[in-house]
């Protein structure tokens, strides 16, 4: 099982000082954050896309090379890539382009996003969210799959003859999950295609978590992909600990109160009851997480919020000790003694080249180049004749 | 015999008054006794579930932050939203619905109420009010696609003083057409989104 964190990249003041960290600082506070992860010995960063204040993370992908630069062995995902409003002709590219880079470290989380001004910005209109989510993603399978594409669809210019580059690292495209609070056509999405759904699983009772995964479940099993509890799953969550619970709630609870999501609503003591979140000491994380496991079965991957609310980053950086060094290694230990043989681990690039045989070269050379190169040039003949 | 005989339906009441009593609660009590009776005139039997929206006061200023109802407005909601009728009874306030009586209607799902029948009423203390029952709550229903009855029940101050402004009259009235309407459909069946996919997913990919 994969434990890690993810961040949306809040820009966010610090209520109990009152300070708001600059761009740059939060920039390289989020970068400080990726590394240290590493070090502790979490498996997953993943880092969330905005396109207004008081995010910083417009651009993930080259954020995420940054990290691969600086790190060995961390996965690197989304939470989440924007199916709806970014063109599935960039995302082929830069995803494509960072697998490379981070030699294979590399998955994605795609989500609709939820901010309705956001899509008329990029051309587009949050009432078509599941149409565009749904007819993007087809695309960007076959921008991947197929060297050569012809296609024509409903909301982006088609495409003749496109060739979408780099081609996939070995061979095989990036493993994708596919992100929704409250969507079952995008848990039906996931399940057709045999990808992972990822729940939020912060903002929203676990009953309603349950309900999103049982449904996923059902339908991955219906679309031949393997049984129910093979089902490719993972969770969010939050959490704020200390070695004593006191301490962790006294804390925390000026970055709740005024969180920018929930703050100014309900209490900190219901919100812990409501949802996931877990204020408290390492023991209480560690039972409260492993509670997710009777709801939604064995599953794959946990990523934690840990960076939000104005929480300044010398205590992100004590949460991510705490979660290394006295939470993930018990849960590592007490999920691999729970899940039967069969059920199988979040997959990778490694898993994913296995399975289809061997790395392969896929590069896609002289053959169409020649052939773009030369409808360029008929066409500069063409200028130049007239 | 009706064609109903013996069958069961479920009457919610969404009440909005704040004080205890309140006339807001005391109009939707005397619309339920006169609904469950003009039910049984037709051979249907009524269980009534009543929800005070005052008990869920902070549940709904948390679920307009949050984005989810929490235990007890979840069950609250469940129950209007899955009844066969609902009796919508609120005081008016500054020339229109209360806040209270709004949050709960703006955080059902826009499709929760659709085709549902309804049944609307008011109290104030002046009869000055009454027409906000037909430029505030039928809106509000026309938009949510609800089907309410002609009849809107208002009741200011003088209708509880023995007056002889016709409420009763009106009452029957309105639980008459109320009763018609729910004796003319079949039993609300509960909707889970979850149940089974409404289309396949082949069908969303041809963006049918």
């Amino acid at each position: 099982m994969q434990f890690g964190i993810f961040t949306v990249s809040d820009i966010t003041q610090d209520p109990t000082t009152g300070r708001t960290p600059t761009e740059a600082e939060r920039i390289r506070a989020v970068l400080a954050i990726a590394t240290k992860a590493e070090e502790v010995g979490l498996d997953v960063f993943a880092l969330g896309e905005h396109h207004n204040p008081p995010f910083f993370s417009s651009s993930p992908t080259t954020t995420l090379a940054y990290i691969a630069a600086q790190t060995s062995s961390l996965q690197l995902s989304t939470a989440t890539t924007l199916i709806t409003t970014n063109d599935p002709v960039k995302i082929a590219e830069d995803y494509a382009m960072l697998q490379h880079l981070a030699g294979g470290r590399v998955d994605l989380t795609l989500g609709r996003g939820n901010t309705g001004p956001v899509y008329p910005w990029f051309g587009q209109d949050i009432r078509n969210g599941i149409e565009l989510a749904v007819e993007n993603y087809a695309l960007l399978r076959r921008l991947w799959a197929e060297d050569v594409v012809d296609w024509q669809g409903k909301f982006r210019t088609p495409l003749q003859g496109f060739t979408s580059t780099p081609r996939p690292l070995d061979g095989v495209a990036p493993f994708v999950w596919h992100g929704s609070i409250r969507s079952p056509q995008i848990a039906e999405q996931a399940a057709y295609y045999g990808d992972g759904f990822f729940h939020n699983h912060i903002f929203w009772p676990p009953e309603h978590t349950q309900k999103m995964v049982e449904f996923y479940r059902k339908r991955y099993e219906h679309y031949g992909h393997g049984s129910a509890d093979q089902a490719i799953v993972g969770l969010g969550g939050q959490f704020f600990m200390r070695k004593n619970s006191q301490d962790a709630v006294r804390e925390f609870r000026p970055y709740f109160d005024n969180a920018p999501v929930y703050g100014h609503g309900p209490s900190l003591e219901d919100f812990s009851s409501q949802t996931p979140l877990t204020v408290g000491s390492p023991q209480q994380v560690i039972e409260r997480t492993l509670g997710f496991r009777d709801y939604v079965g064995d599953y794959q991957r946990q990523l934690f919020l840990i960076d939000h609310a104005g929480l300044p980053l010398k205590t992100v950086l004590e949460q991510l000790d705490l979660l290394g060094e006295e939470v993930v290694p018990v849960l590592r230990r007490e999920f691999a003694a729970l899940k039967p043989a069969h059920v199988p681990d979040a997959p990778t690039h490694a898993s994913r080249v296995a399975a289809a045989g061997g790395p392969k070269d896929v590069t896609v050379s002289a053959a169409a180049d020649d052939v773009t190169g030369q409808v360029a040039e008929q066409v500069r003949e063409e200028v130049e004749a007239r | 015999m009706s064609p109903q005989d013996g069958s069961t339906r479920t009457i919610a009441v969404v009440s909005a008054g704040l004080s205890t009593p309140s006339s807001t609660r005391l109009l939707a009590d005397r619309l339920t006794s006169a609904t469950v009776a003009a039910l049984r005139n037709r051979g249907i039997s009524a269980t009534v579930e009543v929800v005070e929206l005052r008990e869920h006061a902070r549940d709904l200023a948390d679920n307009l932050l949050t984005g989810f109802a929490n235990g007890p407005l979840r069950s609250a909601v469940d129950t209007v939203t899955g009844a066969d009728a609902v009796l919508a009874v609120t005081p008016i306030f500054s020339a229109s619905y209360s806040g209270l009586f709004k949050t709960f209607f703006d955080v059902l799902d826009k499709d929760a109420l659709v085709g549902t029948p309804v049944l609307m009423g008011a109290t104030a203390g002046t009869a000055r009010h009454s027409l906000a029952l037909e430029h505030a709550l039928r809106p509000l229903f026309a938009y949510l696609r609800a089907t309410v009855v002609p009849t809107a029940v208002f009741a200011a101050s003088e209708d509880w003083a023995g007056g002889d402004g016709g409420l009763a009259d009106r009452v029957d009235r309105a639980a008459g057409e109320l009763a018609d309407l729910v004796a003319g459909r079949p039993p609300a069946a509960p909707v889970d989104p979850f149940a089974a996919p409404t289309s396949s997913f082949e069908d969303l990919l041809r963006g049918t």
